[in-house]
Order: structure tokens, then sequence, then C-alpha cells
């Protein structure tokens, strides 16, 4: 079995996960920048974050023989201090041609407020004026299905953005419907606890098809699985689904998307 | 999937889960103080279950959403609690 795993927070991971993710066929991960549980002090903090997931970070990877790629952003949980976001997005362009660097994410909403969406027009305006990707972190919980309307509108509200270069994440039973309509790539997040089991997410690709949509472990610090490709890989198989579909969602699925970047490249 | 198949694959896991549920009432049962907004929306939910619909899931999600449709003009908190405080 091969895989992608499309969103993970391998900063907050250990070695021994690169060791298991790449024992189990990962063959190439992608890290959104977020929340680090708390909130940085200064625009200083998030240089020295962007550097590490664009230097440090694929390094350690690479020790596993793993590709590793970066989105960047000023996560929504700290976009309510828009003067911060705003030192924040001045320094996302100088990142933005490093090698590994392939969108603007994940960027979103958090509690729906009002400084959260303007900061997430602005990071929609500089992918739009970088001709960038676009991954998408749509809020937690009860938030999740009033923050998805908003998002979805906020781009559709941009005609520089073409849907099929967006991802829309953490996608659940009452949103994933409204996102593929529109036309973007949905996300499926395997949480233990919260956003969606593989059991669900097999239920959502058995009644929603097989495109535009792929599934990640989101794995952090809090709460999560970074095996959890691999492990809806086999709920998929024990309900009966072929190696090709299977292959199609956890590999091609991501590889079509993520291809999109130009910069997204596979080991030979 | 038969049906048959579906309750070969899943029977246990969802009668392990449903045993789980009902000690998590018995235990909040037994606690001191006073139920409080989640708790009420999972009362709330729980009835849907009871439907004929085949989008329960969906259907407990929305129940336990925020309804309203306009940004907030602050937010009192970074976390989110699982249901929608202001439900009636």
């Amino acid at each position: 079995m091969r895989y992608i795993e499309p969103h993970g927070h391998m900063v907050s991971r250990t070695t021994d996960d690169y060791q298991a993710m790449v024992t189990a066929g990962c063959e190439a991960v992608c890290e959104p920048a977020f929340w680090a549980g708390f909130d940085r002090s200064s625009a200083d903090g998030f240089y020295d974050y962007f550097c590490q997931l664009t230097e440090h970070e694929p390094k350690r990877a690479e020790k596993f023989g793993l590709p590793h790629f970066a989105w960047l952003c000023i996560n929504p949980k700290e976009s309510e201090d828009v003067e911060l976001a705003g030192e924040v997005l001045a320094l996302i362009p100088k990142f933005l041609d490093r090698p590994n660097v392939i969108g603007i994410g994940e960027i979103g909403l958090n509690k729906n407020t009002r400084n959260e969406l303007s900061v997430l027009e602005q990071h929609i305006d500089l992918a739009a004026r970088h001709n960038q990707l676009i991954l998408v972190h749509t809020p937690h919980l009860e938030d999740k299905r009033k923050g998805t309307r908003l998002i979805l509108d906020a781009i559709q509200n941009d005609p520089r953005i073409q849907p099929g270069r967006v991802l829309i994440d953490h996608v659940e039973e009452h949103t994933i419907q409204a996102v593929l309509d529109a036309g973007f790539w949905a996300g499926m997040t395997l949480y233990p606890d919260s956003k969606c089991t593989a059991a669900r997410a097999v239920d959502m690709i058995d009644l929603y098809g097989r495109e535009r949509l792929w599934m990640n472990s989101a794995c952090d610090w809090g709460v999560s699985v970074p095996l959890a490709v691999p492990h809806a890989a086999l709920e998929m198989r024990r309900r009966g689904h072929t190696a090709a579909t299977i292959d199609q969602l956890i590999y091609q699925n991501p590889l079509q998307f993520l291809s999109q970047s130009g910069k997204f490249k596979l080991m030979k | 999937m038969t049906r048959q198949q579906v309750l070969d694959l899943y029977f246990m896991e969802a009668r392990a889960k449903l045993i789980d549920l009902a000690a998590f009432l018995d235990r909040l049962d037994r606690a001191q103080g006073g139920d409080d907004f989640r708790i009420e929306a999972f009362r709330r939910a729980l009835q849907l279950l009871h439907q004929k619909n085949p989008e329960r899931a969906k259907a407990v999600l929305l129940a336990l959403s925020d309804p309203s449709s306009e940004p907030i003009a602050r937010a009192n908190t970074k976390a989110a609690a699982g249901a929608w405080p202001d439900a009636p």
C-alpha cells in the first residue's frame, strides 16, 4: 500500500511517527502552518516557525526518505489580533519561493468572528496574487456549519480563485455536500474523538463518491493518530472496496490536487 | 454491502458504544449539580436517533450546531464546546 499524508503537523510528532508512517507506505507528508497550542507573542515567532517548516522539518523527514511539503499562513486561532496578522501576512511572500512551499494554509475560521473573516479574506487575496493553492481549516464542533458557509462565501466572492485549487478540510456529514457542490475539494480528518472516524469517512465515500475527496490524520500535539490514513484504508478494505479505489482515495487524489502547485514531487 | 454484512462488521462496535453512552448518562445522574447547555443539547440530539431518517448523523451534527449566519463581533474563547450555548 502507498499513501500520501496531506495534512500532518509533524513539528509536534516524534521520529517514531516518521518511521511508522514510512513503514506503512507514506510517500509524502504535507504540513500546514497551525496554532502551537499557545499564542505567539510577535511576528518573529512566526518567522522562526516558517523557517522550521521550510528548513528544519524537511531535513528531519528526509532522514526517513520522506518528502516534506509546507503550507504557510497565520492560523485562524491567532487571527483575532489583526495587527499581528498583518505583520505575519507581510512575512509570507518571502517564503513562497522556498522549494517545499506548496500554498497558503491552513487558513479559515475558528469562532467565526469579524476579525477572523477579515484575515481570511487577506489570505485569499495573498493566494490569488501569488497564484497559490489554498488549504482551508473549517471550525470545530458547533461552529463548523456556520463557519463553512462563511468560508465558502468568502472564497466564492473572489473571482480570481478557482474552486479546483482549494481544498476545504475537516468536512463532516453536514458540510461535505455544500463543499463538493461548489466545486471545491474536500478533506476528511480522521480523529478519535472529534471530526470524523474511519467508518464515517468511508460512509461519506460511499455516499458522495471518490472525486475531489481525500483523507488525512491532521496529527498534531493533541489527541490524533499519525497512522489514521492507513487505518482508514483498512476500513475501506473491510467494506469490500478494491485496491484501486483505496489507492485513488489515499494516493491518486491527493497527488492530483497537490501536483497543481508545481513543486509537489514524489521521490522516484 | 448487505444489511447482514453491516451487522456482522459493526454490531459489536455499536453495541459497545451504546452501553458506553448508557453508562455516561448513569454517571451523570449519580453526580451532584445541575445540567448545562451541552447535556441539554445532547438529550435533544438523542431523540433524533429514533427517527426513520437516512441522514441521522447529519441531523445530530446540525442539532449541535450554531444555526446563525452572521460573523460575531468577538469571541470569548478559542475553544469549541460541542454544542451551541444559545440554543433555546
